[in-house]
């Protein structure tokens, strides 16, 4: 079996993937996990997972190119320097 | 995506994960160069540990086990890899040990004294992670991502090497004879490791930006980062034609290709004899294998 491996640097960090281990069964693969991902104390804790039990997706539509839900939606720069002249507050 | 539209994708810094389609070519480049990558890490051990009981200290003998530690770690990691693009580890193993795959040119070579150690904790390590951090680069993303904790590790190494070499440099005129041979004996190996200069448009490593530097790149990046750091030491590279020129280029004497040729192809002095030992030990521990199984059934 195929088990893949999430690491954590320090606590409160994210766990990242880190890479596979094959082993027979799951108490086997954290013993393999443990070696290859925290024997130089490079990890606090693992996450160690079934390949099939990690549900990928990776289709990310955006037809009508939504841009209001994001920060490139906005752009205040000629606005807000028409704002200060009209506040009269732009610097010269 | 069609062969050219990957091609391009990967030429411009795109990166592939396992499950995206890859034309068969790419495939089989990458499993031939990343099993040979696995292979060397896990014949690179065998004459290190040829040293680990006679090792001068306990500091040392426990610095080396370590590291030989970390270099099998290195070939699972890699290993892993090349499972997921479809060979098994089984038969990497099986292609290892028949003498069908290859292994880096410098573990098909004797370790004749503890100086020997050092060189190769130093300087082979050092042209090893020349090679390996441009590998961080590869297109192949799996690969890249196990690189960066491989080259974390390697730097421990040669480190390690550098100080017995610096501990042996600082001792008896004995000790400073034993640096000089070792690196004599290491010298051609060593300009060897990087391959022949084919440029890197006609390498097809390069080509499929599996490798991001050319052969020649390479050696000069060893060059130009390891000759003064060995100089510095008093010690002679065995090269009366090495010297940096004033635009910063590498001129060195023509490496020995044909022996290059003859020991990757399994002719070396040590090649049949760590083969033989890897044969043993996988035969010698097909019991461990089929009780992990047995017991996790």
């Amino acid at each position: 079996m195929i088990f893949e491996v999430f690491r954590q640097e320090k606590k409160g960090a994210p766990f990242t993937h880190a890479g596979s281990v094959v082993a027979p069964d799951a108490t086997f693969a954290q013993a393999f996990a443990h070696e290859q991902y925290g024997r130089r104390h490079e990890s606090v804790a693992l996450w160690v997972v079934p390949r099939d039990a990690v549900h990928e997706v990776t289709e990310f539509y955006d037809e009508l190119e939504k841009t209001y839900h994001r920060v490139d939606g906005y752009s205040l720069k000629a606005k807000l320097k028409e704002a200060r002249e009209r506040a009269g507050t732009a610097s010269s | 995506m069609d062969e050219r539209g990957f091609l391009e994708y990967v030429q411009s810094g795109g990166q592939v994960e396992t499950n995206d389609w890859m034309p068969d070519d790419y495939r089989s480049k990458l499993v031939k160069f990343i099993e040979m990558h696995g292979n060397s890490e896990l014949m690179g051990v065998l004459p290190e540990r040829e040293w680990i009981l006679r090792a001068p200290t306990l500091q040392r003998k426990l610095a080396l086990t370590a590291k030989v530690q970390d270099e099998v770690g290195h070939a699972q990691l890699i290993y892993r890899v090349v499972e997921d693009l479809g060979k098994p580890r089984s038969q990497c193993l099986a292609d290892l040990i028949s003498g069908k795959a290859k292994f880096h040119n410098v573990f098909h070579y004797p370790t004749q004294t503890w100086g020997d150690v050092g060189v190769i904790a130093w300087l082979v390590d050092a042209a090893a992670i020349i090679l390996q951090k441009a590998l961080l680069k590869c297109s192949y993303a799996p690969y890249a991502r196990i690189m960066k904790k491989i080259c974390w590790e390697e730097s421990f190494h040669i480190l390690h090497g550098r100080d017995v070499i610096l501990t042996l440099m600082n001792g008896t005129a004995e000790q400073r004879e034993l640096v000089q041979e070792a690196l004599t004996r290491w010298w051609g190996p060593l300009m060897q490791f990087h391959g022949n200069p084919i440029p890197r448009e006609e390498d097809p490593m390069f080509i499929w930006r599996i490798k991001s530097q050319g052969n020649e790149e390479a050696r000069q990046q060893f060059l130009d980062g390891y000759v003064p750091q060995i100089w510095e030491l008093g010690l002679t590279v065995p090269d009366p034609k090495l010297r940096k020129r004033d635009d910063g280029v590498w001129e060195y004497g023509e490496p020995d290709w044909d022996e290059l040729r003859l020991v990757v192809t399994g002719h070396g002095p040590k090649t049949a004899e760590r083969l033989d030992l890897r044969r043993r030990m996988l035969e010698q521990e097909a019991w461990v294998r089929s009780v992990v199984l047995a017991e996790a059934a």
